[in-house]
């Protein structure tokens, strides 16, 4: 077990592409912390930095506090489990489990015993004679997990290990992947460009765009405080809603005019994020869907603002109803949102009306229907905001 | 009305009838390339049937009168041209050449796909060159290289030759091969700790048979066809492989066609038998690199 540490770590390319910048993170004694990003972000190539594959260019890797950079990879006690799960396709499972124990060469006794021991953990007791060519997908996956725990490392290492199950399966094997690290106890540095798996399996979330760390933090914070857009909109699905708007001074309170809208801000949130300095300014407003709800039964709650909505489209998703409807506001238009969302809404706001597309979600049972005008309440305690140049958030 | 009458439209038959005229002619050609290419060995059949008097060029197109294996027999094991003992001698020679070399292409093309080194492409580029090298550029340097390095003289010489010349060739189809296992494999081999030879052995030659049949093949052919090489290196006409033996069953004043015959028969057997008894290895070897992933 150990700590891990990067210190400022950066990967340029021979052709001086800078996968990764000034990276440092700090990943504790068992600790599973996700790297997340769109692809393209780096974060496979910080993974294999760490597991001595890459050569790191500049800053510094601390295993259990020793310096790493110039180790080799066989001598820094990593076990890495791999996308396509690199399974030795001549060997049978027990062999392919059994291999780093056997260049390790101990005794055969103990190489049977822990073979067997892994097996059973694994649920492969059964199958310890099969090539990989016989087993199935969820079956590979956990041969190669089998591999990375015999090992006892200090350090486990995944990269994208769910990527190529069937979402059933992802699903299953993300729970197990996590019970077993935290039975186990091993520092786990797991890469993902799947946002549900980093926040339902990460101790820690470290977000990562073009090389460059965004936010590192628990799941729920990077959640409910994103440091800039681009976390904003990367984590949470359906994503956050952001447009542009302008922050308001009325009778004594703070208010954001959204287009033809306005929206009333808590004095609180106003104090906490210091609104006062923006009054009069632009600002990029968001709220997450779950925040924009349909019209409670028994009217409107004290405090919350109603935004009146009509719905251009319906997603039922069976727990909850999706309705799609447009603000009549401008879109917040940035390149880190296309990039964080896949370009999505852009596109959406082109099809739809001038303004932008906004997602609520509706009782699945209300029987919402494309072309109902309905008022959407907005939980405004949960508003953000972001500084439209510099795009972090606002007073965070 | 037992049976049900099946009508076929016009339209129908004469797409049929279309077809069957375009298989026709494909088949033709297809025939006719194949005359082309199995008359000689037609000519060099009957005539190895013959009797010395009826093998005659002028009579070269007819079966023989009288079917005889008298020029199999010189040429098997006779006294003026028996071929066995520079049979023998030719599978000492393509034995450890095609193994040595194929082994050596093996490791080269690990290294160059797999376990690269700053420069390794330009290291391949320089062993490719050695493909384009024409025998006849080396052969008064190489003879003078023995000379100088006292090599011992006979088949050991000619086997280290053609495992000089096989590398370039050897190292291009494991480097192709080897390009098509996942990268992810070496690494997963690395992470457990394998260092470069433990990984090759343990990980990447298991995995490399389709290819080793391919470039043993080719060498096993190559070699055991070669003259040039045979001709200048070796000096004592008792290690003669058989492609030299069989150019001196062409006597000064008469030409035994019928042994000729038989003896380029007896020669080219050893060949045929590899790649009939390989064959299948082979094209799946060839197709391995494009149907993997």
């Amino acid at each position: 077990m150990a700590t891990i540490v990067l210190d400022k770590l950066g990967k340029r390319f021979p052709n001086g592409f800078w996968a990764v910048k000034d990276l440092s993170l700090e990943i504790a004694e068992a600790e599973l912390l996700v790297l997340v990003g769109p692809s393209g972000c780096g974060k496979t190539t910080a993974l294999r930095m760490i597991a001595g594959l890459e050569d790191i260019t500049s800053g510094d890797l601390f295993i259990g506090g020793t310096r790493m950079n110039d180790v080799l990879e066989r001598d820094r006690d990593i076990a890495m489990v791999f996308q396509n799960y690199a399974l030795y396709p001549h060997m049978t499972v027990s062999q392919n489990i059994a291999f780093s124990l056997k260049l390790q060469r101990r005794p055969k006794h103990e190489i049977k015993e822990r073979v067997q021991e892994t097996a059973q953990l694994l649920g492969l007791a059964d199958l310890l004679d099969r090539r990989p060519k016989q087993l199935s997908g969820g079956q590979r996956q956990r041969v190669a997990m089998g591999r990375a725990i015999i090992r006892k490392p200090q350090v486990f290492l995944m990269d994208e290990p769910l990527s190529n199950l069937d979402a059933q399966l992802r699903v299953h094997m993300r729970g197990e992947i996590e019970t077993m690290q935290k039975d186990l106890g091993v520092t786990t540095v797991y890469v993902t460009h799947d946002q549900t798996e980093a926040m339902t399996m990460g101790d820690r979330v470290a977000v990562l765009r073009a090389g460059e760390l965004q936010q590192v933090d628990t799941p729920t914070t990077i959640y409910d405080h994103p440091a800039n857009l681009f976390v904003a909109g990367f984590i949470g699905s359906p994503p956050m809603n952001l447009a542009r708007g302008t922050v308001e001074r009325a009778d004594g309170d703070a208010l954001v005019r959204l287009g033809s809208s306005t929206v009333p801000v808590p004095a609180e949130l106003v104090r906490s994020r210091g609104l006062d300095a923006w009054v009069g300014r632009e600002v990029i407003v968001g709220i997450r869907p779950e925040d924009l709800e349909g019209p409670p039964d028994d009217g409107p709650a004290p405090g919350c603002a109603t935004l009146e909505a009509t719905i251009d489209r319906v997603e039922a998703l069976g727990a909850t109803l999706l309705g799609f409807f447009t603000v009549d506001a401008p879109p917040a238009q940035s390149e880190s949102i296309a990039e964080a969302t896949g370009g999505g809404l852009d596109e959406v706001a082109l099809i739809t009306r001038e303004g932008t597309p906004f997602c609520a979600t509706f009782e699945p049972r209300s029987g919402l229907r494309a072309g109902d005008r309905v008022d959407v309440t907005v939980d405004v305690r949960r508003l953000h905001f972001f500084d439209p140049e510099t795009e972090t958030a606002i007073g965070s | 009305m037992s049976t049900a009458a099946v009508t076929v439209g016009p339209k129908i038959r004469a797409r049929r009838r279309k077809r069957t005229l375009a298989l026709v002619v494909k088949y033709a050609a297809l025939v006719f390339a194949a005359i082309v290419v199995l008359l000689p060995v037609y000519v060099l059949l009957v005539a190895s049937f013959k009797s010395g008097a009826e093998a005659d060029p002028s009579r070269a197109w007819a079966l023989p009168h009288v079917w005889t294996l008298d020029a199999w027999r010189e040429a098997w094991n006779g006294d003026q041209y028996g071929l066995l003992p520079f049979l023998k001698n030719s599978l000492k020679l393509v034995i450890p050449a095609t193994l040595i070399s194929t082994f050596l292409g093996s490791l080269n093309g690990f290294v160059l796909s797999r376990w690269r080194f700053p420069g390794s492409d330009l290291v391949f580029l320089f062993l490719l060159f050695g493909m384009f090298i024409p025998y006849q550029a080396v052969m008064i340097p190489l003879t003078q290289i023995f000379i100088d390095v006292n090599a011992p003289e006979g088949i050991p010489r000619l086997v280290f030759a053609h495992v000089i010349y096989g590398i370039p060739i050897t190292t291009l189809i494991f480097r192709s091969y080897y390009a098509t296992i996942p990268e992810d494999l070496i690494e997963a081999a690395r992470m457990d700790r394998a260092g470069m030879l433990r990984t090759y052995w343990s990980v990447v030659l298991p995995i490399s048979a389709p290819a080793f049949v391919v470039t043993a093949i080719w060498q096993f052919t190559s070699i055991w066809n070669d003259f040039l090489f045979a001709v200048f290196i070796i000096t004592d006409p008792s290690k003669w492989p058989v492609t030299v033996a069989l150019n001196n069953t062409t006597g000064s004043f008469v030409t035994p066609y019928n042994v000729q015959m038989a003896a380029a028969l007896i020669a080219s057997l050893p060949t045929l038998i590899v790649y009939i008894a390989l064959g299948r290895y082979f094209m799946r070897g060839l197709m391995a690199g494009a149907l993997k992933g």
